[in-house]
């Protein structure tokens, strides 16, 4: 089965980045083998609706569980949608987190854990 | 003719200077749009009696889960992610859909159609002292206020001879330029303070970004530093009036009344400061304009400068 953890960087030793939708990369590990690579998120810059695209982008990759910080709600509706079990945790090392998931000590979730957002730096004077 | 009334930062008193500035021209007929959907205010000050109302809608798919063979193509060609396709669904993000018609056109099986979802409404009728008045008001909640703008902006904008003061919203970005393009004047309202100055250099930026002719209007002069009177110098803008910081003029705005009502001593300079955006905008080579009545003052307007 395919994880992926969202990361800063495309290394197994480095921490969580907490956002799903703007993570730089996706680390997807193979649970068999344990074999990882990461994979560049395309919807870490998009204007607005990132959360769509990324699921989208691990629908297409064949994932079947992601872990991250932060589902906002259309992340969640389209994750859900794909099948993809969603795992939220705090910032800690990827290949900790990974051990945690192999050893079901993460905690899935059922519904999104942060608000709507609309486009990656919004402002309005 | 078309004059914007913007400002980078916001409160600077745009509404103020668009509202006056229709009431000096009031015997040309003019159209003001309150082009701020996200906070319209100008019907306050001109208290028009609404007449005529039409929703805006933006047209978003619908799939028909029956004809869909889950291809995923609508989700690859979705410039704005709204339409995702997974596990042979197909889900669409009303919100994030800009109703650009892409997947409904190139659906192999043509499975979708499109469905109507209201971004707001547009409210037009006449106001005090024979102006036209329309604005546009964005749903709550609803990010997507272009649409909106747009509409307004074809709605109203009847004949070439129109004179149309638009009341920009502040800022920089899409309903700014949504709002002052196609404008032959850009009017930037600002605070001679350096957080005026900071935000006058964005909008500066982006009337040279968009081609536009563009004055200065100083409102609350007096306060603050020289620092806003230094950069038009330097850059070449025109400082074209300044409103003093008083508080017999806020104590009025404050109580709904627009400045020229309040003080008709700001009648003459509002007719003089139409005069020179008039002279600013016709003195730009403009080959796509065709001659109209603006490439020459009405002669009203003329007998009327100080």
């Amino acid at each position: 089965m395919k994880v992926a953890i969202t990361a800063g960087e495309p290394n197994f030793e480095a921490k969580l980045e907490p956002r799903f939708g703007r993570c730089a990369y996706f680390l997807i590990v193979e649970t068999e083998t344990q074999d990882w690579k990461p994979m560049q998120n395309p919807a870490a810059d998009a204007m607005g609706g990132a959360g769509p695209q990324a699921a989208q982008f691990l629908a297409d990759q064949g994932v079947e569980a992601v872990i991250s910080g932060e589902f906002g709600p259309n992340a969640y509706t389209a994750l859900e949608a794909a099948g993809i079990r969603m795992f939220r945790t705090r910032v800690e090392n990827i290949s900790s987190l990974f051990e945690k998931f192999l050893t079901d000590q993460l905690e899935p979730i059922s519904g999104p854990t942060s608000p709507q957002r609309h486009g990656g730096r919004r402002a309005r004077g | 003719m078309i004059i914007a009334v913007a400002s980078g930062k916001g409160g600077t008193g745009k509404t103020t200077v668009a509202t006056s500035l229709a009431l000096a021209i009031s015997e040309l007929s003019p159209i003001v749009l309150d082009c701020d959907v996200e906070a319209p205010n100008a019907h306050i000050f001109l208290q028009p009696e609404f007449d005529k109302r039409r929703e805006v809608n933006i047209p978003i798919p619908k799939v028909d889960e029956k004809r869909c063979t889950g291809c995923g193509h609508c989700a690859e060609i979705c410039q704005y992610h709204a339409i995702v396709s997974v596990a042979d669904k197909v889900l669409v993000f009303p919100q994030l859909c800009h109703g650009c018609g892409s997947c409904t056109l190139q659906c192999p099986e043509k499975a979708i159609t499109e469905t109507p979802r209201p971004l707001g409404m547009l409210e037009a009728g006449p106001a005090k002292s024979g102006i036209r008045f329309a604005r546009g008001v964005l749903n709550v909640g609803e990010p997507m206020a272009v649409p909106v703008i747009r509409e307004l902006k074809q709605w109203q904008l009847v004949h070439d001879g129109a004179k149309v003061i638009i009341d920009a919203p502040p800022g920089t970005s899409c309903p700014v330029v949504e709002s002052v393009r196609g404008a032959d004047f850009v009017l930037l309202i600002t605070e001679p303070t350096p957080f005026g100055l900071h935000d006058l250099r964005l909008a500066v930026t982006l009337t040279r970004e968009l081609d536009l002719p563009a004055g200065v209007v100083i409102n609350r002069d007096g306060v603050g530093d020289t620092g806003v009177i230094d950069y038009c110098q330097n850059s070449g803008l025109p400082i074209l009036m300044r409103i003093p910081l008083e508080r017999r003029i806020g104590e009025a705005i404050s109580r709904g009344q627009t400045l020229v009502e309040a003080f008709p001593e700001y009648l003459p300079r509002f007719r003089q400061l139409y005069d020179q955006i008039l002279s600013s905008s016709k003195n730009r080579a403009d080959p796509v304009q065709t001659p109209n009545t603006e490439t020459q003052p009405p002669s009203s307007i003329k007998a009327r400068s100080p």
